[in-house]
């Protein structure tokens, strides 16, 4: 081992001091379980570098925040070249429920959370979570639909506003 | 392999500054280490630190912020108070570990 002696300390830089207040908005407008991931990890990511972090909920990305809907987000094979399996067999009967069962085991395998659980801890790391006005009327859905931690159904306007400054993800 | 000194301590570190060898962390240089990025050890700090360097010794791998949570029994919203701005790098570095490598 090589070694070399250095005047100054070295001590990793964690740019406390000199945030700039990088900020993030993800946008989630899919409601596939396999496209939910991404946002929430990349979310979780920027929380933990100290970056505030908003995800707006639109289309069918507004079940990841539904109650009735965010614990049984599905993967389907259909559609989805990139199972390298042939297509007639996603239409198969069950095949969306398996595929989907497959999954969660490897997603839970790598002790990644389920959805719920992934939003509350990005929430409990400061994450900010807003729900689309157009989606939710479109489904008739209100405040009480949507899982608790969802701070409010707000305007695409509302949100372009909230996230002044910040870097954009569309998901 | 770059070799600093900081009050008294002389230890290997990578590039960023963080231990490459577990073995020269002691109670004393976590204070030390706690310092450098602004921070004052209490005993919830220290039963964070505990868990991690158990667990690294385990696992031979840093735990990232779920994983110390969960096994810590401490709640992601503490880790962010107790570590803030970057919880997972912070606890490492003052645990004398490794950067986690983890995602989630």
């Amino acid at each position: 081992m090589t070694s070399t002696e250095t005047a100054t300390a070295i001590v990793p830089h964690f740019g406390t001091d000199d945030a700039p207040g990088r900020k993030l908005a993800i946008i989630c407008s899919k409601g596939n379980l396999d496209m939910a991931y991404p946002g929430l990890i990349l979310a979780n990511a920027a929380l933990g570098e100290g970056v505030e972090t908003h995800l707006f909920f639109t289309f069918w990305g507004l079940d990841m925040i539904t109650r009735a809907t965010m614990g049984d987000l599905k993967f389907t094979m259909l559609g989805n070249t990139a199972t390298h399996m042939p297509q007639g067999l996603g239409g198969l009967p069950g095949m969306t429920a398996m595929a989907t069962s497959r999954l969660k085991k490897a997603i839970a395998e790598l002790d990644v959370p389920d959805v719920p659980e992934f939003l509350e801890q990005i929430v409990a790391s400061g994450g900010h979570l807003w729900a689309c006005r157009l989606s939710a009327d479109m489904n008739h859905l209100t405040l009480a639909d949507l899982d608790e931690d969802v701070e409010g159904i707000i305007s695409a306007s509302d949100f372009i506003e909230k996230t002044d400054g910040a870097q954009l993800l569309f998901i | 392999m770059p070799v600093t000194t900081l009050a008294d301590h002389t230890i290997h570190v990578d590039d960023a500054g963080f231990l490459t060898d577990p073995s020269e962390w002691d109670d004393g240089l976590a204070l030390v280490l706690a310092e450098q990025v602004g921070l004052t050890l209490t005993d919830e700090h220290r039963a964070v630190l505990t868990f991690l360097r158990e667990d690294f010794r385990q696992r031979g791998e840093t735990p990232t912020l779920r994983r110390a949570s969960a096994g810590s029994g401490v709640p992601v919203k503490e880790l962010f108070r107790l570590f803030p701005q970057k919880p997972a790098k912070k606890m490492a570095y003052v645990a004398g570990l490794p950067k986690p490598v983890g995602c989630v």
